[in-house]
């Protein structure tokens, strides 16, 4: 079953004197459960393919199906409201929000996005804080935290409202090889579980291979597929 | 339940975001505080002198409210005799005197011009001829005011206007000698011993002469008792106004054969020119408030203005996981609406200290020929909400821009904003 469908997505930058072609025409399906790594050069079209489907901007051109919906025609408010629904996001600098701590970070969706009542809030917050190991650290404020733990709690705060899809923008940038790893394979793991499709950007090499499917991205086009890992969706694309 | 939960962790974010920049919000509370403080201050101070003033006249000659016939008040200068209210009239409004249960007193007046002779000058003199128990119930501070002689007023005496004693050189226990004109044109005179010499008082009426109301009618050679003014005194002065209605829309029922109304009726304000001090004071307060809505409105709109510059990364980051505008929108509003609370309410506060130190020290002042009145302030909880509701609305409109365009941030440009 196929969660994204992409037909002839195209994205023209009217910045300058000059559009930019971001994305020119790509066609491409994304099956539900996939663990999903989008690599290429910095300028080639990763982060606004990421962004379109995280329903942040709007293709120029074709039609993309996000959890069977067509987000090319949402409004503000309508993708704003399927975001908080469908999909969790992870950054690069982690967002975590800095006036709250790391239980408030992961709750704020629930009541913010979601308005789940409290006490459901609560075990929702402290399984998921336990799944990615910070149930200890659960009351520390941002600042208090070490980069990879950060991302832990935004991975945290990606999962609480159970969405279909995670997308990732450099994931692991900020992150030591080791804790890369780790933030990977706990992504990995909960894949897994709750069957949740990762889609992620990078081009960090080290983790390159850690993806079960790869699409590259060069000069806003799909270039080529590769496999970093098991071959379980390549024929998806 | 659900509602109130969320509206907390609102106002739980908006106070940690507040908190952030510890230094800038205390300096911008502390501008607030201070605007509230000085507008509560200065409102208290001259709400004080106000209070004062207003009692001063209407307690030492005016009384609250006045009652005359028709057109007597245009034509007040001359005091005219023809223009007197007829014993009927007069009882018809004492009828309608007692049928209100907020008036404490009231008092009738005959008022009327003549000459003043201590055998060797004459001069002009106006007159008040009363009853001096009913008069000193409606207005309690006209007997304080004599200086010198006996604090009361009997039959055969004057209470002499202390200018008009001291030019003419008279003294309390002296002879003098009251002659009028009455209403048809006749002379009559009467001799009257100096019962007390009378301080003056600001305002119309405030260097008039008084005698007994009795003696006033037998110098203008009265058939019947007329009366020139019903002076009237009500028991709360805050509710003046509704007794005035009341009276007016009793009174205008009666009316002469010509289907016109008989009586008029006026409160101290319009008989008084303090009454304009009292309105300058008043415009004076509303410039006041106008400039704490400014300090309040810049200061807040400033500060918000920089949270929404300083946290467009996070603002993108909220709207990128799903908050919708409307709720960025609310955040932003509470944070404001909270700065204008805690700034008015400690404002308020420090305003309660303020009076309370104010009359602990008892400051003094002179007015007209009073001197060392001690300034007694006071704010009353009316005066506090509606500031403290200004600055709050204030607060929250200042933060509406910041706001707004916090709420309509496009998540990519935000999330990319260094």
């Amino acid at each position: 079953m196929q969660l994204i469908i992409g037909e002839n997505v195209s994205k023209i930058y009217h910045t300058g004197e000059v559009p930019v072609n971001a994305l020119k025409g790509v066609t491409f399906s994304i099956p539900k459960g996939a663990f999903l790594s989008i690599i290429g050069p910095s300028g080639s079209g990763k982060t606004t393919l990421l962004n379109l489907i995280g329903c942040l901007d709007k293709p120029s051109g074709g039609r993309l199906t996000v959890a069977g919906a067509d987000v090319s025609s949402f409004g503000k408010t309508d993708a704003a409201l399927f975001r908080g629904k469908h999909i969790g996001f992870i950054f690069q600098g982690f967002n975590l929000i800095p006036v709250l701590t790391a239980y408030e970070n992961v709750e704020y969706p629930l009541f913010m996005v979601q308005d789940v009542p409290a006490a459901k809030r609560k075990t929702q917050v402290q399984d998921l804080l336990a799944a990615v190991g910070m149930i200890d650290q659960q009351h520390k404020m941002p600042d208090q935290i070490s980069g990879g733990q950060k991302q832990r709690v935004a991975i945290a705060r990606a999962l609480v409202t159970h969405p279909e899809l995670v997308l990732a923008d450099e994931p692991t940038a900020n992150l030591d090889y080791d804790t890369a790893m780790s933030i990977l394979a706990l992504m990995k793991k909960i894949r897994e579980e709750l069957n949740t499709t990762f889609v992620f950007s990078t081009h960090d090499a080290r983790i390159i291979g850690e993806a079960e499917t790869t699409y590259r991205m060069e000069d806003g086009m799909l270039e080529t597929t590769g496999n970093g890992g098991a071959p379980a969706h390549d024929e998806s694309f | 339940m659900g509602a109130r939960l969320h509206m907390m962790n609102l106002f739980k974010i908006a106070a940690r975001n507040l908190s952030r920049y510890k230094r800038r919000t205390v300096l911008t509370l502390s501008l607030i505080v201070v605007g509230v403080l000085f507008v509560t201050g200065f409102m208290a101070v001259t709400g004080s002198f106000k209070t004062m003033m207003v009692g001063q006249i209407t307690d030492s000659f005016l009384g609250h409210l006045q009652i005359h016939r028709k057109g007597y008040v245009a034509a007040i200068e001359t005091l005219p005799l023809t223009m007197n209210m007829k014993p009927r009239a007069v009882k018809t409004v004492e009828t309608r005197l007692r049928e209100i249960p907020d008036i404490e007193a009231y008092s009738m007046r005959i008022k009327f011009g003549g000459m003043f002779s201590n055998f060797l000058e004459t001069t002009n003199i106006r007159l008040n001829g009363i009853d001096p128990e009913k008069e000193t119930k409606t207005v309690p501070l006209l007997l304080p005011r004599v200086m010198k002689g006996q604090r009361s007023l009997s039959h055969g005496e004057i209470l002499v206007p202390e200018l008009l004693a001291k030019g003419m050189k008279v003294k309390v226990g002296d002879m003098v000698v009251v002659i009028a004109t009455n209403k048809d044109g006749s002379v009559n005179g009467k001799q009257l011993k100096v019962g007390g010499i009378l301080e003056s008082a600001t305002g119309p009426g405030g260097r008039d002469g008084y005698v007994h109301i009795e003696d006033a009618a037998e110098i203008l050679r009265m058939e019947e008792m007329e009366i020139s003014e019903i002076a009237v005194r009500v028991k709360d002065f805050s509710g003046l106004q509704e007794v005035y209605h009341r009276l007016e829309a009793e009174l205008s029922g009666e009316q002469n054969k010509d289907g016109k109304p008989v009586f008029e009726v006026h409160t101290w304000e319009k008989l008084s020119p303090f009454y304009n001090i009292a309105r300058m004071i008043d415009i004076m307060t509303f410039f006041i408030k106008l400039m704490l809505i400014a300090v309040v409105l810049i200061s807040i709109m400033n500060v918000m203005i920089m949270a929404v510059y300083e946290r467009v990364r996070e603002i993108g980051t909220i709207a990128a996981i799903g908050t919708l505008p409307r709720r960025i929108l609310s955040m932003f509003l509470i944070e404001g609406f909270l700065l204008g609370a805690v700034g008015a309410a400690v404002g308020s506060l420090l305003s309660i200290v303020l009076v309370y130190g104010i009359n602990l020290a008892e400051f003094t002042y002179d007015f007209s020929r009073q001197t060392g009145i001690v300034l007694k302030t006071a704010v009353n909880l009316q005066d506090i909400s509606v500031i403290s509701g200004i600055v709050i609305a204030v607060a929250v409109v200042a933060s509406l821009q910041p706001a707004f365009k916090a709420s309509r941030m496009d998540p990519i440009q935000a999330l990319g904003y260094v």
